[in-house]
C-alpha cells in the first residue's frame, strides 16, 4: 500500500488540499453502513435482551415491571419450547443431510455432463429462486389429499399436513427441494477447481471409480462442502416461512423462530417472546461457534494446502 | 476470482468433449440429467397446472388441466390487496437494492482501497450480521417502529410500523453484508494504476471512486444488485412482523394471509396463480443472469 503510493510523488498532500483526507473519506464512507448495522442489528439485540428481562402488561400499553430471569425460566420450563427445539434440530439435521447427499449427486452429474452445463445451471437455479412462501404453497398442493399427486401415486389417503410426523416430513421435503440445488452449485464450484490430471494419474495407477471418488474427490471437496454445510445449517436453524405457511406450526412443526413469533406477535406476550428470540439467537450462535471451532480451523488449513 | 476459475475450467471441459464422440455419452448420464431437470422443474409445473384449473377440476390430481382457463389470473388481478402488495414489493425491492448498492459500495471501497484504522472490526461486524436470526431483531424492531422512543418529550424516530420505509431499513441491513463482501472482492481486482492516474490528473479520492472504480465494477454491482433484489422480494418474517394492513404488505406476506373467502373460486386456484405471478420476476432473473448469480453465490464459498 505504502509502496504503491510512493511513485505518485506528491499525491497524498495534494489529495488532502483538494478534498477530504483519505482517512476522513474512509470514515465518511463506512458511516452509513455502520449506522444502519448499529440501528437495526446491534441496538435491537440489546433491546431484545432488555425486553426479555421485563414483564409487559397485555392490557395497558407501556406498563412493565422488572422480571429478571423469570421469562427465561418460564420458557425453559415449558415443554412447548423443548418441542420446538427438538423439531428445529430434527428438521435441520434431516434437511441438511438430504441436501448434502442430493446436492453432491447433482453436482457430480452436472460436472460430468459435457453438453448443456449452462442450461442445467439455469434449471437448478429455479428452485433456489422460487420464494419460500411459494415453495410451501407448491408442496402443500402436491401433498394435498384431494388434488395432490403424492396420494394418487402412493395409493394412500394420508392427510399429510394434518398428521405427525408426516407434516414434518413434508417440511423437510420442501426445504430439500428448494436448497439442494444451492448446495449443488457450491459443490460444483469446488469440483471445477480440482485439476483433472489427478484423476488421470489415479486411473493409470488402477484406482476404481469409487476409490477415485472417496480418495480424491471427497477430500478435495471438503472445504466447499463445509462452507455449504455452515450456510445451510444456520439457515435451517432459523426456519420460519415454511412451517408458518404449511401448518402454522401445528402437528409437530413448531420451530424456535415460529414459537417466538407466536408468543410476541399473536399472543402479545412481549417479554416471554423476546426471551424465546434471545434463546433462538443463542442457539444459532452456539452452533456457529461449534462450526468455527471444530470445522473452521479445518477450512483454513485446507485452504492453505 | 470466480470468473477466472470458470475460464480455467473451460479448456478441460473441451478436452473431455473431444473425447466424448469416441465413447458416446453414457445412457446413465442422460438419465441423471433428466432426473435433475424433473426434480427441479416438476413442482413448479405442478403449481402452474393447478393455477390453470377451475371449479371441479381442482379436486382431481390430473397432470394436465382438463379445461385450462386463465380465470384464476383474472381474479387475482381484480383483488386490490394483491395488486397493492405487488406494487409494494416492487418499490421495497428496488429501493432496497439501490440503497444497499450505494451504502455497500461506499463501505466496500473504503475496505478495499483506503487506509484507516478499524478495518478488521468493521469487517467482523458486517459479516456477523449474516449469522443473525431475523427473529432476534423482529420483536425489538416491532417495538421500536410501533412506539418510537422519546427523549424529553421529543419523539426520536417517526412511526415506521406498517410503512414501506419501515421494511426497507431492516432489509438494507440484512443485504449489506453480501453487497459489501461481493463489492470488496471486485474492487480489489481493479488495477490500482487507473485510480492513481486519475489522482495525478487532479481527481479527488471520491472522484476516483465514482468516475473510475464504479464503472469498472459494473459486473460486481450487477451481481450484488440481483442477489439483493431476490432477498428483498423473498423476505417473509419481517414482512409479516412489521406490517399489519395491505398498506405496506409485500406479496409474500399478502399471499400467506390470503384466504380467498370473499371470492367465489376455490382459494387454492387463485393462490397458485398469485404464486406463479410473483415467481415470474425471479425466474426471469435466473434465465437472464444465471452466470452472475452463480458467481455471486459461489464467491463466498470458494474463498471461504
Amino acid at each position: 500500500m505504502e509502496a504503491a503510493s510512493l511513485p505518485a510523488g506528491s499525491e497524498p498532500p495534494r489529495a488532502r488540499s483538494r478534498g477530504l483526507s483519505e482517512r476522513g473519506l474512509a470514515r465518511l464512507m463506512v458511516t452509513p453502513s455502520l449506522a444502519l448495522i448499529a440501528l437495526v442489528a446491534a441496538y435491537p439485540i440489546g433491546y431484545a435482551i432488555w425486553l426479555s428481562l421485563n414483564e409487559y402488561s397485555v392490557r395497558v400499553a407501556g406498563l412493565s415491571r422488572w422480571a429478571g430471569f423469570k421469562n427465561y425460566s418460564t420458557a425453559l420450563g415449558d415443554s412447548a419450547f423443548w418441542d420446538a427445539f427438538r423439531t428445529t434440530f430434527i428438521f435441520t439435521g434431516a434437511s441438511v443431510f438430504l441436501e448434502l447427499v442430493i446436492g453432491l449427486a447433482m453436482a457430480m452429474a452436472m460436472h460430468a455432463a459435457f453438453k448443456g452445463q449452462g442450461l442445467l445451471r439455469t434449471v437448478v437455479l429455479v428452485p433456489w429462486a422460487v420464494l419460500t412462501v411459494v415453495t410451501a404453497i407448491m408442496w402443500q398442493s402436491i401433498f394435498d389429499p384431494t388434488l395432490g399427486l403424492v396420494n394418487t401415486l402412493l395409493g394412500v389417503d394420508t392427510v399429510w399436513l394434518g398428521s405427525e410426523p408426516e407434516a414434518l416430513i413434508v417440511m423437510i421435503v420442501a426445504d430439500t427441494w428448494k436448497t439442494a440445488p444451492f448446495m449443488a452449485l457450491l459443490i460444483l464450484a469446488g469440483l471445477q477447481v480440482i485439476p483433472g490430471d489427478i484423476y488421470e494419474a489415479a486411473k493409470v495407477d488402477g484406482a476404481s471409480a469409487w476409490q477415485r471418488f472417496v480418495r480424491i474427490t471427497l477430500p478435495l471437496l471438503k472445504p466447499a462442502i463445509l462452507v455449504a454445510l455452515i450456510f445451510r445449517t444456520l439457515d435451517a436453524l432459523r426456519i420460519f416461512d415454511l412451517p408458518f405457511v404449511l401448518t402454522g406450526g401445528a402437528n409437530g412443526t413448531n420451530t424456535l423462530s415460529l414459537i417466538s413469533y407466536e408468543t410476541f406477535q399473536t399472543n402479545r406476550i412481549l417479554g416471554l417472546g423476546s426471551a424465546l428470540a434471545v434463546l433462538t439467537f443463542a442457539v444459532v450462535m452456539a452452533v456457529s461457534f461449534v462450526y468455527i471451532r471444530f470445522v473452521g480451523g479445518n477450512i483454513r488449513g485446507l485452504a492453505e494446502d | 476470482m470466480e470468473a477466472a476459475t470458470v475460464e480455467r475450467a473451460e479448456p478441460r471441459v473441451r478436452t473431455k468433449k473431444a473425447k466424448a464422440p469416441r465413447t458416446g455419452t453414457p445412457w446413465w448420464m442422460w438419465l441423471a440429467v433428466a432426473a435433475i431437470v424433473v426434480f427441479c422443474l416438476f413442482p413448479f409445473y405442478w403449481l402452474v397446472n393447478i393455477s390453470l384449473k377451475t371449479g371441479p377440476d381442482l379436486s382431481s390430481s390430473d397432470l394436465f388441466p382438463p379445461s385450462p382457463s386463465l380465470a384464476n389470473y383474472e381474479s387475482i388481478f381484480r383483488n386490490d390487496d394483491f395488486v397493492r402488495a405487488l406494487g409494494n414489493s416492487v418499490i421495497v425491492s428496488l429501493v432496497t437494492t439501490v440503497l444497499s448498492l450505494i451504502f455497500g459500495s461506499f463501505c466496500a471501497y473504503a475496505l478495499a482501497r483506503l487506509r484507516f484504522k478499524g478495518k478488521f472490526f468493521i469487517l467482523g461486524a458486517v459479516l456477523s450480521i449474516t449469522t443473525f436470526p431475523a427473529i432476534a431483531i423482529a420483536a425489538p424492531i416491532f417495538q421500536l417502529w410501533s412506539s418510537p422512543p422519546e427523549l424529553f418529550g421529543v419523539q426520536l424516530l417517526p412511526r415506521l410500523f406498517d410503512t414501506i420505509p419501515g421494511l426497507i431499513i431492516p432489509y438494507i441491513t440484512f443485504t449489506l453484508p453480501l453487497a459489501i463482501y461481493i463489492l470488496t472482492s471486485f474492487f480489489k481486482e481493479i488495477p490500482k494504476d487507473l485510480e492513481e492516474a486519475a489522482l495525478v490528473d487532479g481527481a479527488t479520492n471520491f472522484q476516483a471512486f465514482y468516475k473510475v472504480v464504479i464503472p469498472l465494477a459494473a459486473p460486481g454491482l450487477a451481481t450484488a444488485g440481483i442477489l439483493t433484489f431476490i432477498f428483498a422480494w423473498n423476505e417473509f418474517l419481517l414482512a409479516v412482523t412489521l406490517t399489519s394492513t395491505p398498506e405496506a404488505r409485500t406479496v409474500p406476506a399478502a399471499i400467506a394471509f390470503f384466504t380467498g373467502s370473499t371470492q367465489f373460486e376455490d382459494p387454492i386456484g387463485t393462490i397458485s396463480a398469485a404464486s406463479v405471478i410473483i415467481s415470474i420476476p425471479l425466474v426471469l432473473m435466473v434465465l437472464l443472469f444465471q452466470k452472475r448469480i452463480v458467481a455471486g453465490l459461489t464467491a463466498g464459498a470458494v474463498k471461504g
